[in-house]
């Protein structure tokens, strides 16, 4: 989409030469990022494991995995999972389209923007959970005024991101496009997008974490399914392990979709000095 | 030929950054534009490209008016301004998007073993130095074949050799098919190397005050005394250009050693 000719395809020798000697911190690093949750993991397993606590409060590790491990075998895990993704996938989906065609429209027409942007400005002030109520009123309590919510989150990341990035696109890069005279969807196809990608990865990014953040607040609020009712139901019937499981998901599954989107953006991002070697390392 | 009738050039700001700036360029003729910061030389060169618009005056090549960027009017900058997201080879084929992908890699390979940067096809932009980045913009503004080239101080922000290395390359490179160039400089060195003919201008508002014509075969020799002379004048020249009490379009002698940029 973004490449002119195939030949965006292979990779330099220069850029190949300068990531090897970053290959071990690539790994090592990582690692020494877990060394601490994994000394206070396992040290709280002893402790429970040697009598100095009982553990009721805090379960040590591996009753909160033996937890997750009977919601998976009952096949309740896969329900909630597949519940509360289903609810972020939508909220996302809307959110993302909606941000994007906002975000691009003020961009890139100044009047658009003088007509939307304080609108929107001050929509953003309100914050987002007072919108619940109203949600509930017009939508119901079930799975739209969740959507709704959550695709709100994400979507004002996006709005400005997206505006944002075509704001500061560099104007000497434009006159380029110009030079060459390239139509108003041409200098948008081979100028704008490329250049407005990265920051919109990034707001793609910040997006879907405020998805999983309001994903949780929409289940709260009241689901019969999904994690974030696993974490309710564990506080009403004071099952601590069964929340500490549903926040270990939560993690996984936030950490997963966000490298999901990382990934499918990388062989686009390439050409960046800092991808991958300053900022992703 | 290109045809620059009473160009004057006015910002929205009331700055008059051009005046009445007449001139015409032959076809395959080197003309040095030179003067001091600010005496609206990037003005003038943005107006024959089409980037601007001339407040009046008409800039015209081949009869035809330039209002907007035209095919046949490429330009290059003071800074490469390559596309970052594009190799070294997809930049150069930029300007080429209409042509058959095969034709399109045939010319890009010519013009990048032209530019001597063959083994840097697939290499990002950021992996090129500042003279190698300048090459590639130079490949990128003649592979399409301009009839006229503009260059707006391309060498301004290198290094003395690199520069010398990317004067005599450009030459080269100009041989090939003789486009029009249109350079403006603040280096005299540069323009006397270069040109065919140099025009000062001086400033407040921009205005065309002497031309030069360098009487030189090529290749020149930067040593000779003969060089030497050229540089002088052109020297002199600007200098008066700076003196006001100096009216416009004079030409007696005087040495000329004064800060004139
Ligand atoms: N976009 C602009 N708006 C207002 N004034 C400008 C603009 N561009 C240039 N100028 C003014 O016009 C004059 C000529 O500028 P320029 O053509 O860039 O000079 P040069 O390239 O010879 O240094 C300067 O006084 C400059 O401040
Ligand atoms: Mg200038």
């Amino acid at each position: 989409m973004i490449s002119d000719a195939p030949v965006l395809q292979q990779s330099s020798e220069p850029a190949e030469s300068a990531a090897a000697p970053s290959r071990v911190s690539r790994y090592a690093r990582p690692m020494l990022s877990l060394l601490l949750p994994l000394i206070l993991a396992l040290g709280w397993e002893f402790m429970v494991w040697s009598g100095w606590s009982n553990g009721r409060l805090v379960p040590p590790p591996s009753r909160v995995f033996a937890t997750i491990a009977d919601l998976a075998r009952s096949g309740e895990l896969i329900r909630h999972i597949a519940a509360t993704l289903w609810r972020v996938g939508l909220g996302f989906a809307f959110g993302v389209i909606a941000g994007t065609l906002l975000g691009a429209v003020s961009g890139y027409w100044s009047l658009a923007r003088r007509l939307l942007d304080p609108t929107v400005q001050a929509l953003r002030a309100i914050p987002s959970l007072a919108w619940v109520p109203l949600f509930i009123l017009w939508l119901g309590i079930f799975e739209t005024s969740k959507i709704a919510l959550i695709a709100v989150g994400v979507f004002f990341p996006v709005y400005l991101g997206v505006m944002g990035a075509i704001l500061s696109v560099d104007r000497k890069i434009v006159e380029v496009g110009r030079t060459f005279r390239l139509s108003g969807f041409a200098m948008i196809r081979r100028i704008l997008l490329p250049a407005v990608l990265p920051a919109y990865v990034v707001s793609l990014r910040v997006g879907l974490g405020l998805g999983w953040m309001f994903v949780v607040a929409a289940e709260l609020i009241g689901a019969s399914e999904g994690l974030g009712y696993l974490l309710l139901d564990g506080q009403q019937l004071g099952k601590p392990a069964q929340i500490l499981a549903a926040i270990v998901i939560f993690a996984i599954l936030g950490k997963l979709t966000d490298w999901l989107i990382e990934t499918a953006a990388a062989p686009f991002l390439r050409w960046q000095d800092a991808f991958g070697r300053v900022r992703g390392a | 030929m290109l045809a620059l009738d009473r160009v004057s050039k006015t910002y929205p700001n009331g700055v008059q950054a051009l005046a009445r700036f007449s001139a015409e360029i032959r076809q395959g003729e080197i003309l040095a534009i030179i003067g001091g910061s600010g005496c609206g030389k990037s003005t003038l060169l943005r107006a024959i490209a089409g980037l601007d618009r001339a407040s009046s005056g008409r800039v015209t090549l081949d009869s035809e008016a330039i209002a907007s960027p035209h095919a046949k009017i490429g330009i290059i900058f003071q800074e490469p301004r390559l596309l970052p997201w594009l190799s070294v080879a997809d930049n150069i084929g930029f300007g080429l998007a209409d042509l058959p992908a095969a034709e399109r890699r045939e010319k890009v390979a010519r013009a990048l073993a032209r530019v001597g940067l063959a083994d840097k096809a697939q290499a990002w932009p950021r992996e090129l130095s500042g003279g190698q980045a300048q090459r590639v913009a130079i490949a990128r503004a003649l592979v399409p074949q301009p009839e006229v080239l503009l260059l707006d101080e391309p060498f301004s922000a290198l290094d003395a050799f690199t520069r010398r290395d990317l004067q005599d390359h450009l030459l080269d490179l100009w041989a090939d098919t003789r486009p029009t160039l249109i350079l403006v400089t603040h280096d005299v060195d540069e323009a006397v190397v270069l040109a065919d003919r140099v025009l000062v201008m001086r400033p407040r508002p921009g205005r065309l005050f002497d031309q030069i014509e360098i009487n030189l075969g090529r290749p020149r020799d930067r040593n000779s005394p003969l060089f030497e002379n050229f540089k002088r004048s052109v020297l002199t020249s600007l200098d008066r250009s700076l003196d006001r009490n100096v009216p416009d379009r004079d030409a007696t002698q005087g040495p000329g050693q004064a800060m004139w940029w």
